[in-house]
């Protein structure tokens, strides 16, 4: 019975994560500008590869495994966050201006992105 | 078809796929991004061949320290490749032929997995069968690269201790001393220097485990140089190349590279004046399981030397050539 819940939860864990891995990679194909793509990419990276990792730790059970991909799920929460941070403000340094829908009746810009490709 | 096979292709799919973006993308940035790319997927390839130590190797050179280099290399020259001058059929045929002949040579090869291969009937027998006994360590891989292939792995420390002397004697014009005047300190980047204060420390106890625990799991001195190196250039980037050499100077860095290669031939030398065959360590310590791990220990740790050595001062020689990135650029 509980060999048959920690699968439950893991699979739940593991599908969660690689459902949302590939929410980014849509999105990173969809988006329309690059901060958009980095925000669907940036957003979804870090929670999914956590959660898979969370899914194998779960089947991994007490042992030096699962320290060893909790170490993993520490070092990706700090440095995905952080390269997504630094490719995005290198891109603003370096004068890449957002996609902004011109706002016709304010004569200036609001910070919505553009919907359509 | 079994799910084995399936990531295989899926794996050897990918990177078809990236070699050939390689192939038609001029724009130099994107390219190396793809070849970093190609040296993870390889690697993910290796480890499911549970070949891990060259996989780990492969993600540590490859798809790290190279693409940084790279990158640093970029920075001297233009973004973009320029289109080819002349008509490019005879390089193509010549391709052509050569893949085929290739090809062709595999059809002679046994098949994936073959046991009665020659390469299973050589001496990898006795590797797998003596080292148990012989040297004491679970990993083969070490046994066979430090004590059984000793002198190979000398070989390949020198050529990386020859590739960086090259590197540096090339560049040696160009390298800019520290000035010990401009304290660069970027500020604008918190984030980017906090979260590089937090990771370091993990990253170079990393590199001592890999360094240290490569007789027991996958690593040795070529990841653990790797990445030792990798933690003291991710200094260098956030922080600025002046502080970077001013916790550990070039010149100190110029002397290691000789030291590692020094500790391994020292190694075979003192096992000379024991008596015994070069590079044969059982006569190092009281009994012959001891004195292979001793050797293995010193031999490993001259090799993950050399290699971050070498490492930080080509990092060093390309980094050195830019002008240096003030606070206003951020």
């Amino acid at each position: 019975m509980s060999a048959l819940i920690i699968d439950a939860v893991s699979w739940a864990l593991l599908a969660s994560g690689s459902f949302l891995v590939v929410v980014g990679a849509l999105g990173l194909i969809r988006m329309p500008d690059f901060y958009t793509r980095m925000h669907a990419a940036g957003i979804t990276d870090t929670l999914g590869a956590d959660l898979i990792l969370a899914g194998l730790m779960v089947q991994a059970g007490f042992s030096l495994v699962t320290i060893k991909l909790l170490l993993i799920g520490a070092f990706l929460f700090f440095t995905l966050p952080t390269s997504t941070h630094a490719i995005a403000s290198a891109a603003l340094t370096a004068g890449l201006k957002p996609r902004v829908i011109e706002d016709a009746a304010a004569g200036n810009g609001s910070t919505a992105p553009k919907e359509d490709g | 078809m079994s799910i084995e096979s399936i990531i295989d292709i899926a794996l050897l799919v990918f990177l078809g796929i990236t070699a050939f973006a390689i192939l038609k993308l001029r724009a130099l940035f994107a390219v190396v991004m793809l070849s970093s790319v190609f040296s993870l997927v390889s690697a993910g390839l290796l480890v499911h061949l549970d070949a891990v130590d060259v996989a780990f190797t492969e993600a540590a050179v490859g798809a790290g320290i190279s693409t940084v280099l790279m990158l640093a290399t970029l920075a001297l020259t233009s973004r973009r490749e320029k289109a080819p001058t002349r008509s490019q059929a005879l390089p193509l045929i010549v391709v052509f032929l050569t893949g085929l002949a290739l090809v062709y040579g595999t059809l002679d090869m046994p098949r994936f997995g073959d046991p009665s291969a020659p390469v299973h009937d050589h001496v990898a027998p006795k590797y797998i069968n003596d080292t148990e006994s012989e040297i004491g360590i679970p990993n083969i891989v070490t046994a066979v690269l430090t004590t059984y292939r000793g002198f190979d792995t000398l070989g390949e420390v020198t050529v990386i201790f020859t590739a960086g002397i090259g590197v540096l004697l090339l560049l040696a014009a160009f390298i800019r001393e520290p000035s010990g005047l401009r304290v660069q300190t970027m500020d604008h980047h918190l984030v980017l220097r906090v979260v590089t204060k937090v990771l370091i420390g993990p990253i170079l106890l990393f590199g001592l485990y890999v360094q240290f625990h490569g007789e027991y799991g996958p690593g040795g001195g070529f990841q653990a140089g790797i990445i030792f190196a990798a933690a003291f250039i991710i200094y260098a980037l956030v922080f600025g190349l002046d502080n970077a050499r001013r916790a550990v100077p070039g010149a100190a860095v110029r002397v290691l590279v000789a030291c590692g290669v020094l500790l391994y031939g020292g190694v075979g030398f003192v096992s000379f004046l024991f008596g015994e065959n070069y590079l044969n360590y059982s006569v190092l310590g009281a009994s012959q399981v001891a004195g292979q791990h001793l050797g293995i220990l010193l031999v490993e740790f001259g090799v993950g030397l050399t290699v971050a050595a070498v490492m930080v001062s080509t990092f060093y020689a390309f980094a050195g050539q830019n002008p240096p990135i003030s606070d206003e650029d951020w």
